[in-house]
């Protein structure tokens, strides 16, 4: 998808002044906070799990060349392709001989982020073929023409009666307004894509070095329909997704789907090793992998290295104020809350997503319930320290970050301009508030500055030490 | 370079180092993980029961193998579905009545019913291990509303891990799919209501045996 981070500011106003969002992302917040907790406190060893897996992920990425050769190695026994993609460009360019290639018209998919990273869906329809997203978050937002706003609930944004919408435009009325006879809805849809599909492409929570298989978690299913009745399956994932043995990948199983919907499991964890065998009945003719760099390869090189450890579980946005306020698209690409305010500039530039590490209050719920312990806010302070390196900040904000500079190098300039600053703000005070503040109109138009007391605290420090 | 070797190259570049030697390799290699596993105390089948019940599905038990088929028709009749199943051919053997319609090929998208003996069951999620191959077709796991999974209690292993060594052992290796099924197909995805029957089965009911 075409990335819309730099209207970061624009689109969070519209996403705060939008009902219909602020109902949906009040519903699903509450849900996946309070789901998750339950779980956690279930699991007395869940911290154990989360230092492991932390462990386990930076012994991966430190020996990551040798595990995607052995998982490549696993895959071609097993009958499997692999092919690597430098960026996008060459992952697209992959897919789509795959698929023209085998004459393919009708593409089922089931959710893949990495599909979206890399604008997968737009250059298959480009060349004649009918893509259908199979999830159902997703089948929704592509009847409305829109991103996901969601890594895990990619329509979480939509309310019932949206949805409804979209369905009575796309299938035909009577219009359904509840939710068994929306989902039956696209059951019924659904299924004829299913069968009538030549390719299937899914991603990949965890590809496996001991047995060359991929791994897809899931709940309704449409995954497993996907890559079992098209001809072809085609898998994408980014090369940091490897585990070592399956006993790794369970470590990061029983985090996933207590962090992501908080439940103990979901409903479908599918390992896929190869394509159809000889006696099989079922299954596709061909298994394909795709491995996606895209960026990360040189992530691994400095600071942002433990942003690779990510599982893509959704926790961080789901507890992150931003994210609950604004939603998913006001971010702009494909990744929102603070994974993706790491992840966007880092994969699409520094400059293209300046908001995005900025639209953060570093309030640290995201890395206190990261299963993988992602410090999220210190890579979000890292990335605003480059951007200002890089001279990417506002010049008023540069300029204002000297000016602090110059006094807070200067102790008693700085207590001196202290006692004037503290003293004019008093006088500016009605009934202990400010309602009004020159130059920074902008935040007291929506509320007011608490006036302070009189005195700096150090005034009052010193008064209190000259007392017996 | 090609890019897989261009791709690798980088990797090692950020990680500051060559190629792997092969000593450290077969050390790689020969690690054995030892992660951390949920404390449980309950009887393996108890807990499977109880966790499989507590994500939608239905268990009932029965004595041996033989009583498979009646169990099978019982549940039929119950949900008043035609006499008409694809049965994975792991069952063949089985007694099935002679006036059902009974196929082993894949599913079809009409398909109703379908009965899969399971390879293991995980009393640590409550979930039925799948394997895929002729005596149970993957698309029976998926297609049909209502499928039944015949699994016999000395399959039900405590952890995940437990279950790996289960496939582990088998002579033909992994199988092309590996399925783990807690429960019947749902979805939250509008408004976070859970809906069951989402795009897999609208049941899953599981026949203990032993």
């Amino acid at each position: 998808m075409e990335i819309r981070s730099k209207e970061f500011k624009e689109r969070a106003v519209f996403a705060i002044h939008d009902a219909s969002l602020q109902q949906a992302l009040g519903k699903a917040g509450y849900g996946f906070v309070g789901k998750r907790a339950l779980q956690v406190a279930e699991l007395p060893e869940f911290e154990q799990l989360r230092e492991e897996a932390k462990n386990l992920k930076d012994h991966i990425l430190d020996h990551l060349d040798h595990y995607l050769e052995r998982y490549e190695q696993a895959v071609v026994a097993a009958g499997g392709r692999v092919h690597w993609a430098r960026d996008a460009e060459e992952a697209r360019r992959i897919i789509l001989d795959i698929c023209q290639r085998v004459n393919a018209k009708t593409v089922t998919k089931g959710k893949s982020m990495v599909s979206e990273e890399i604008d997968l869906n737009e250059a298959l329809i480009e060349h004649g073929m009918e893509v259908v997203e199979t999830d159902l978050g997703e089948y929704i937002i592509q009847l409305a023409h829109e991103p996901p706003s969601h890594i895990i609930a990619p329509a979480v944004h939509k309310t019932k009666d949206q949805v409804s919408d979209l369905f009575e435009k796309a299938h035909g009325g009577p219009r359904k307004t509840e939710v068994p006879e929306l989902v039956d809805e696209a059951r019924r849809v659904l299924r004829d894509k299913y069968f009538r599909a030549d390719v299937g492409i899914t991603g990949g929570n965890f590809l496996v070095a001991e047995t060359g298989s991929s791994v897809i978690v899931t709940n309704e299913g449409n995954g497993d329909l996907t890559q079992t009745l098209a001809r072809v399956h085609i898998v994408t994932s980014g090369i940091e997704r490897v585990v070592p043995t399956l006993d790794d990948a369970t470590l990061f199983l029983r985090l996933l789907a207590r962090s992501a919907t908080g439940q103990e499991t979901e409903t479908y964890t599918t390992i896929s090793t190869g394509p159809r065998r000889a006696d099989d009945v079922d299954g596709p003719e061909e298994y394909h992998v795709v491995l996606v760099d895209n960026g990360r390869s040189k992530m691994l090189a400095g600071r942002f290295r433990d942003m690779l450890r990510c599982i893509r579980c959704g926790a961080c946005m789901n507890h992150c104020p931003v994210y609950g306020a604004v939603g998913g698209h006001a971010y702009g690409w494909v990744y929102p809350g603070p994974m993706g305010s790491v992840l966007t500039p880092l994969i699409k530039g520094l400059d293209v997503a300046y908001d995005l590490p900025n639209a953060c209050t570093l309030n640290g719920r995201c890395q206190s319930v990261c299963p993988v312990k992602i410090p999220l806010p210190e890579l979000l302070r890292e990335l605003r320290h480059l951007q200002h390196q890089q001279q990417l900040s506002p010049a008023l904000q540069r300029r204002g970050l000297k000016a602090w500079r110059y006094f807070a190098t200067r102790p008693k300039l700085y207590h001196a301009a202290e006692q004037v600053a503290v003293r004019v703000l008093s006088a500016l005070a009605r009934n202990g508030r400010i309602r009004r503040l020159p130059l920074a109109g902008a935040w007291t138009d929506a509320r007011d500055l608490p006036a302070p007391a009189g005195r700096t605290f150090l005034e009052l420090w010193q008064g209190k030490r000259g007392q017996p | 370079m090609n890019p897989r070797d261009a791709i690798l190259q980088s990797v090692r570049t950020a990680l500051k180092r060559g190629e792997l030697d092969e000593t450290r390799r077969s050390a790689l290699d020969a690690r054995v993980p030892q992660h951390t596993r949920p404390a449980q105390d309950e009887d393996p089948v108890a807990r499977f029961v109880r966790k499989f019940e507590s994500r939608a599905g239905t268990v009932e038990r029965v004595a041996d193998r033989a009583a498979v088929p009646a169990a099978v028709d019982a549940y039929r009749r119950r949900l008043d579905l035609p006499a008409r199943a694809a049965v994975g051919a792991g069952l063949k053997d089985l007694a099935w009545p002679a006036d059902w319609q009974i196929h082993h090929d894949r599913a079809g998208i009409e398909e109703l019913l379908s009965v899969s003996p399971a390879l293991a069951g995980i009393a640590e999620t409550g979930s039925l291990m799948m394997a895929a191959g002729p005596d149970s077709p993957t698309t029976h796991n998926f297609v049909p509303d209502d499928h039944v999974v015949v699994l016999e209690t000395a399959r039900i292993v405590e952890y995940f891990e437990d279950a790996w060594a289960v496939l582990r052992a088998r002579p033909q290796g992994m199988p092309r799919a590996t399925n783990i099924i807690s429960g019947p197909s749902r979805t939250a995805d509008v408004e976070q209501t859970i809906q069951l029957g989402a795009h897999g089965p609208r049941r899953v009911h599981v026949i203990l045996v032993g």
